[in-house]
């Protein structure tokens, strides 16, 4: 046999590369925000900074229901359960003499050390199984909770700790909270993304067989997407918590925060980091202007939802990046065909 | 000559952005089997599955008595007469055997092909007709993904690695079948790893490698040495060898 | 006698979960598709036969033989249009879609209806039942449903076995591309099954309407209690599902028994048992989880 070369098609030169501009521009642009929206409370409107903490609490859901969702794959419509975790969790240890806020952390550490022994049973099953066991877990802690006395069963009770300060603070302090904890959440999971992690979650994403036989751990990957997720839905339902003090199961464990981060997530465009947020101003914007007609922000959020999923399933923001090839928080790369052509 | 069956005219086939298939063209005669052989991953299963309508091509079209199928979905295909017997079996693994037959049986052509007549081509059939599919050995199997192809009653029939997983006395069996088959008017598209096997089962043989055709010819145009440089690639920097016949 | 009564009571609200349970089965088993609406599917059902039965002059307890066939032909019109498309995408999309159908019927129907509870009125049969021993009462309604989910399950086991096309659907289940191969054109093959899927749903959606009241939310929940009995009765198997029915219902009245507000939990803990213990469930098979 000859050693001469088999085929050998010419190849064609790629190069590979991340953002389309100057990471500059979004690093400024990003500072100037975080300024204003800092100094927000004392320079707008109090309903407004209300508003304004319930968007960031959809922000911080959103993009943890994109993590588990548009990057490890898992459609989870169970993630209520960490928000309500995540509240009680500050319930319990403000009850303990704790400060509300201080335990903000520390409830999003004990999601993240639930979600562990959760993800053994989960991880059983796939797909809409996988789905509807999460929502199963979820309406199981909702009723264990609901029959625990001394955190207000399934009545309620008021979050202690916050009795001191006058309601004009406590809303601009959940408010800070709210958007630090955002902050947190969402440079956290670019930082993720950008990372060898992110890179190794789009490999499973992608083509999960490949991806094992490249030696990735997806069991491993995919629980430890879990757990973090958890520990944000966590933090939110601990801001939640300490924004909307009177805390019952019926709230914190709803369904329907399942739902907006789902929709939110959808319309905005699953697999991006600023997905989540736009369909969070989305929203926010049709919730605030049809606020009169009960339900049908609901619908109508919900029916987008479904539209984008079946003709533009990559979002609105997905559609806008492809069609003018820019990102403002760039994950992904660019795989551009060389001189020589494919 | 005998009319053209089934064309395949400058097929390029594309997974994603691998190029599977790449302008690869032949011709299939009525009463021919033409055997398509060719390593792992040379395309020889892409190339069967777009000619039966699970892969559209990124270019070229697939022909059938001359009229174009690229639209066709798969089972207007079989209404046709293109039958696949796919890679692997595929057989309906919670199924009976005379139940998988039954399957092909329901949106059947008419033809000298009916459950009774595959009973008859493989005897031992009718005693195992209830018992399950997985009980079966590999060369029962694929007998029964034959049967349940033929049963159909198609003008070509595409067989997607016979021998892979049996046994050679097995695949002796299966391959004796083909004289019997083509005696009934169906014309046989054959894809094989196994050279020895397709290459003595073809009225005509067809190479590929990486997705391109390197060699056509009839089996006694080609010598072994021909066959394996083809099959191989080594030795070759032009794009294909042909001998005898091309169409 | 007060376990027997637990296990009668079980066994009587195992029959209806069944039959709710059967088209959540027949949907993943056939077009691998789950669809979270199936909930919702029954109780719009529920409203239809409430808002027809003094319009067409039927009473309400023959109103399903309108409204099953109204709900499957529904079924096979929403499966070729919306769902064949999601599932042209991906599983995931499925997911999505089903879920917000699911958000915006639950949200349309408080629109249109209030929250306010409904049934549908079958006259004095509601209260009436069988009292053989002491604290054992058998509602006729309930052993009706129950009775109804046998039959129903019955016929579309035969169906699947003994009919053309429910070999059909039954290959398309086993292998949708062999069986595209062997000539089934699949997509009329889904439809047929979601179908068939939709008629049951609708079915329970009406025995639902006659044993209880129901409410535009009661779909989540009946959603919940489908998808336990198809995972601890087994994916795949039609009996397996009327076995976990009838396995949720006792462990519901049990824990109701010790409890009230056990009830659902109860059921819960029996679902995740199943999950950690043998996640293929009773009757399922290894490879059907994946």
């Amino acid at each position: 046999m000859s050693t001469e070369p088999l085929f050998v098609a010419p190849r064609a030169r790629v190069k590979v590369r991340r953002s389309t501009h100057s990471p500059l521009f979004t690093i400024i642009g990003a500072l100037v925000l975080v300024c204003l929206l800092t100094v927000a409370p004392w320079i707008v409107p109090a309903q407004f900074a209300t508003t304004l903490t319930n968007f960031f609490i959809l922000v911080i859901m959103a993009t943890m229901w994109n993590l588990l969702a548009g990057y490890a794959g898992m459609v989870s419509i169970g993630q209520q359960a960490f928000v309500g975790l995540g509240a009680y969790a500050t319930l319990y240890l403000a009850i303990k003499g704790m400060n509300p806020f201080v335990a903000i952390p520390f409830a999003a550490l004990v999601c993240a050390a639930l979600a562990v022994p959760i993800t053994y049973l989960l991880f059983r099953l796939r797909g809409g199984y996988f789905s509807i066991a999460t929502w199963v877990v979820s309406d199981t802690a909702l009723l264990i909770i609901g029959t625990i006395a001394v955190l207000g069963g399934g009545t309620g009770r008021t979050m202690p700790g916050l009795q001191n300060l006058s309601p004009a603070e406590t809303a601009h302090f959940s408010y800070l909270a709210t958007w630090f904890v955002a902050l947190i959440v969402v440079t956290g999971t670019y930082v993720l993304l950008r990372s060898r992690t992110g890179l190794v979650l789009a490999s499973i994403r992608d083509n999960e067989v490949a991806a094992r036989s490249a030696g990735v751990n997806v069991r491993a990957a995919r629980r430890s997407i879990f757990v973090i997720a958890a520990a944000g839905c966590g933090a939110a339902g601990a801001v939640l918590a300490i924004s909307q003090p009177f805390i019952q199961p019926s709230n914190e464990f709803n369904l329907q925060w399942a739902a907006e981060m789902l929709f939110v997530s959808m319309i905005g465009g699953l697999g991006t980091i600023e997905g989540p947020i736009i369909g969070s101003i989305i929203f926010f914007v049709l919730q605030q202007s049809l606020q009169q007609q009960g339900a049908w922000y609901l619908i109508i959020v919900g029916a987008l939802a479904v539209a984008i999923a079946l003709w533009q399933p990559r979002g609105l923001w997905g559609a806008f990046r492809d069609r003018f090839h820019t990102e403002l928080l760039p994950v992904g790369h660019w795989v551009e065909p060389g001189e020589s052509g494919l | 000559m005998t009319a053209a069956l089934l064309e395949v005219e400058s097929l390029t086939v594309h997974h994603g952005q691998l190029c599977a298939i790449d302008d690869v063209s032949f011709t299939q005669h009525q009463g021919e089997v033409l055997a398509v052989i060719g390593a792992n991953g040379a395309g020889k299963s892409t190339l069967l599955r777009t000619i039966a309508g699970l892969h559209r091509p990124t270019s070229g079209c697939v022909r059938l008595d001359g009229k174009d199928i690229n639209d066709l979905s798969v089972s207007r295909r079989v209404a046709l007469g293109i039958s696949l017997v796919p890679e692997g079996r595929r057989l309906f693994s919670s199924m009976t055997l005379e139940e998988n037959l039954q399957v092909g049986a329901y949106h059947a052509n008419p033809g000298p092909f009916n459950i009774q007549r595959i009973y008859e081509l493989f005897d031992w059939m009718p005693n195992r007709r209830k018992q399950s599919v997985w009980q079966l050995s590999g060369g029962e199997q694929q007998a029964v993904a034959i049967g349940r192809a033929l049963v159909a009653n198609p003008r070509v029939l595409l067989l997607d690695e016979l021998s892979l997983g049996l046994a050679p006395i097995i695949i002796e069996k299966i391959y004796a079948l083909v004289p019997e088959i083509l005696a009934q008017g169906v014309s046989i598209l054959i894809v094989e790893q196994d050279v020895s096997q397709g290459v003595s089962a073809a009225d005509r043989v067809h190479c590929l490698l990486e997705g391109r055709t390197s060699m056509t010819g009839t089996p006694a145009e080609l010598t072994s040495e021909e066959i394996d440089r083809a099959y191989f690639g080594a030795g070759l920097d032009a794009p294909a060898v042909t001998s005898g016949v091309v169409e | 006698m007060i376990w027997l009564n637990i296990v009668i009571q079980g066994a009587l609200v195992g029959g209806f979960y069944a039959l709710f349970a059967c088209g959540l089965s027949l949907m993943f088993g056939v077009l691998k598709v789950i669809n979270l609406a199936h909930g919702d599917m029954a109780v719009v059902a529920g409203y239809v036969a409430v808002f027809l039965s003094p319009r067409l002059h039927i009473p309400g307890l023959w109103s399903f033989l309108v409204v099953v066939p109204i709900f499957a032909l529904l079924g096979y019109v929403v499966q070729r249009t919306l769902i064949q498309k999601s599932i042209d995408r991906d599983p995931f999309t499925t997911l999505l879609v089903t879920f917000g159908l699911s958000v915006v019927i639950e949200n349309l129907l408080l629109e249109m209806y209030s929250a306010n509870g409904q049934s549908i009125n079958i006259g004095s049969l509601i209260g009436e039942s069988w009292h053989p021993a002491s604290i054992i009462y058998i509602s006729y309604v309930s052993l009706a449903v129950l009775a109804a989910a046998v039959l129903v399950l019955l016929a579309l086991q035969l169906f699947l076995s003994k009919s053309g096309i429910g070999r059909l659907i039954r290959a398309v289940a086993d292998d949708q591309e062999a069986a595209q191969l062997s000539g089934a054109n699949y997509r009329h093959v889904f439809g047929i099954a979601a179908a068939i899927a939709f008629a049951t749903v609708a079915l329970a959606g009406i025995a639902y309407g006659m044993m209880t009241q129901f409410a535009p939310t009661s779909g989540g929940v009946n959603l919940l209690f489908a998808f336990e009995v198809v995972v601890i009765g087994g994916i795949g198997s039609l009996w397996g599902t009327l076995v976990g029915g009838i396995a949720l219902g006792i462990a519901q009245q049990f824990g109701a028994h010790i409890n009230l507000s056990y009830q659902i939990l109860a059921g819960n803990v029996l679902f995740l048992a199943v999950l950690a213990v043998r996640p293929q469930g009773l009757f399922g098979r290894r490879s059907s989880l994946a």
